[in-house]
């Protein structure tokens, strides 16, 4: 009984999934999403909260959008800043993000998130796309 | 308290901040992001394929399956095929059974007394179902971490991720199967901290596996849900060491680097370990082979040829002196011509 063949051949196939990524990924370059910004947010010049806490933590303070709009009936958010915001997703994040498709998405597809939000929320509210 | 979980956790938690401070006070980003990682990965590699062959090498001397029903046999007793196979396909079977659903394990009992004397087995069934938890959700973890390596995120893994969050509890979506590691690789650890037999045959490398993928998860779950991290960065990181173009974004963080440099050591460690039962498994004599002991012998195929010298050829190579000192011979040399062809015939014996 000698298996050195199975063997060999069970181990390049371990190698082989193993180095899967290096194999999948090979020749392609993997562009890195650059969200654009509407003319209006352009305006605003600033989110809600700071860029580096909205890149990492939007999904949190969505989450506690929601809750606090539909358990406690309350509507407004203010900032560190003090500034004032509807507690809403469509109509805050949306009115200044109104290109979801080239805002949210290319994060979102690059990073393989799919918030099911739009199930329910209408993703277009300005019907412009 | 006992050192070699101690000594364990210890190790962990210093690995931890090592990565930590290392990003966060030193700036070792490169360290911890790039070179760390590949080196680590070749020596997964190196080390795998090193210890399979070592393993390839090796006797088997005898065939040692285990059986665990009734064997193939012509009287008429009906063949348990699966727990004594005798056929290469039955084997596949069995190995892929012991694979999926760690059927040894599930055979495992403890044995009990009842009232007073009364010898009892009971089915320990906590084991094995948090084995099969933890490996399962082991394999799910990895495989969804794919959306961090591959651009475009294939389908298939869409929908894994898709079916793993379908509770879609809280924001960013809980992952059920990270959860569900943390959950096991724990039970796995109070089981060899309470159990007092368990804790009795337990060493710092059975421990130190489970505190370091406890670690991996903790982290992960930390980050995904706790204090968030900037994934878009990461992915940069991640394609650029799939790529073989590396690069370090900014402001990535140290928790992430504590969650890396935990996987590079298990992944440099993983050869040396008790994990290496991930190869061990597929090479397992009393598992992979079939039981036909009866019908087959079997011959270890590094046996090396033994020189024998029969008595037939001793007698050959010393007759005539043998003769003279007067000790009794079985073919006398006068014979010799008449019994050439039947000197010879022991030769084929000798094969
Ligand atoms: C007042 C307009 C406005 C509103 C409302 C708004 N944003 Fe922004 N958002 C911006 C601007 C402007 C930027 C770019 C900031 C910069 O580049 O520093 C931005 C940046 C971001 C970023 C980071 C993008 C990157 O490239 O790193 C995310 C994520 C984001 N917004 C999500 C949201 C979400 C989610 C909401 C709703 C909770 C929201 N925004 C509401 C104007 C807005
Ligand atoms: C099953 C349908 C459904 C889904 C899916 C859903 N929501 Fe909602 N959401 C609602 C309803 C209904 C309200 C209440 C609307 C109101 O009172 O104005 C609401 C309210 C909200 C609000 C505050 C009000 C507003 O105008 O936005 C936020 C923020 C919100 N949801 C965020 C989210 C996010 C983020 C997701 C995805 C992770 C999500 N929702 C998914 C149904 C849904
Ligand atoms: C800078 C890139 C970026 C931008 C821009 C961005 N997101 Fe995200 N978003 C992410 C990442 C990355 C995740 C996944 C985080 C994770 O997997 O831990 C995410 C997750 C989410 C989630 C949680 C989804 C889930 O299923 O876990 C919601 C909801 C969300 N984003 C809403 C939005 C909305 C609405 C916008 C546009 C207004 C937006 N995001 C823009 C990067 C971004
Ligand atoms: C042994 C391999 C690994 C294990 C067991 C592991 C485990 C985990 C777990 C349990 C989580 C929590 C979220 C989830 O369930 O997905 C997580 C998150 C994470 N892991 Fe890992 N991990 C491993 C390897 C890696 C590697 C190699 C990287 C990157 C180089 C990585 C990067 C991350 C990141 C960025 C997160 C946060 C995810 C998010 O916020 O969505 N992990 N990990």
């Amino acid at each position: 009984m000698n298996d050195r063949g199975k063997i060999i051949a069970g181990l390049a196939i371990f190698i082989a999934i193993v180095t899967l990524p290096f194999w999948f990924n090979m020749g392609k370059a993997a562009p890195v999403p650059d969200p654009k910004l509407t003319a209006k947010a352009k305006a605003a010049k600033e989110c809600v909260e700071s860029t580096a806490y909205m890149r990492a933590e939007h999904m949190q303070l969505l989450d506690v959008w929601r809750d606090t709009v539909v358990r406690d009936a309350k509507r407004v958010y203010v900032t560190e800043k003090g500034k004032e915001y509807m507690m809403s997703l469509s109509n805050t994040c949306l009115d200044c993000h109104s290109n979801k498709t080239e805002f949210c998405d290319r994060c979102h597809d690059y990073a393989s998130a799919r918030p099911y939000c739009w199930d329910c929320h209408i993703d277009n509210p300005k019907g412009e796309n | 308290m006992n050192n070699k979980y101690m000594i364990s956790f210890i190790a962990v938690f210093v690995l931890f901040f090592l990565a930590y401070l290392g990003t966060e006070a030193l700036g070792l980003d490169v360290l911890f992001g790039v070179l760390i990682p590949y080196a680590a990965l070749a020596v997964f590699i190196v080390g795998f394929v090193y210890k399979v062959m070592g393993w390839a090498r090796s006797a088997v001397p005898f065939r040692i399956p285990t059986t665990c029903g009734q064997q193939e046999n012509q009287l008429g007793f009906r063949q348990n095929t699966l727990d004594c196979p005798s056929t290469a396909g039955a084997v596949v079977l069995r190995m892929f059974l012991e694979i999926v659903t760690f059927r040894s394990l599930f055979r495992n009992t403890r044995m009990n007394f009842r009232e007073g004397h009364k010898v009892s087995y009971n089915l320990e069934i906590f084991l094995w179902l948090f084995a099969l938890i933890f490996h399962y959700a082991f394999l799910t973890v990895i495989v969804r971490h794919l959306r961090f390596f591959l651009e475009p995120v294939p389908k298939a893994l869409q929908l894994l991720e898709t079916v793993d969050s379908f509770m879609q509890i809280g924001l960013p979506v809980l992952y059920l199967s990270g959860a569900a590691l943390l959950v096991a690789a724990v039970f796995l650890l109070l089981r060899r901290i309470f159990i007092g037999n368990v804790r009795y045959i337990s060493l710092a490398s059975d421990f130190f596996p489970l505190f370091l993928i406890g670690g991996i998860a903790f982290t992960g779950i930390l980050m995904r849900y706790v204090t968030k991290v900037d994934i878009v960065s990461i992915k940069q990181l991640t394609m650029g060491l799939v790529t073989l173009h590396p690069t370090v974004p900014e402001g990535i963080g140290g928790l992430f680097y504590g969650h890396l440099f935990f996987v590079s050591i298990l992944l440099a460690y993983f050869p040396f370990s008790k994990l290496m039962h991930l190869g061990g498994i597929f090479l397992s004599p009393t598992r992979n082979l079939p039981t036909d002991t009866r019908a087959t012998r079997h011959v270890n195929p590094w046996n090396y040829p033994v020189e024998t010298h029969t008595y037939e050829e001793y007698e050959d190579e010393f007759r005539e002196k043998m003769v003279e000192a007067g000790l009794p011979v079985e073919i006398m040399p006068e014979e010799q011509p008449a019994e050439e062809a039947e000197a010879d015939s022991p030769s084929e014996e000798k094969e």
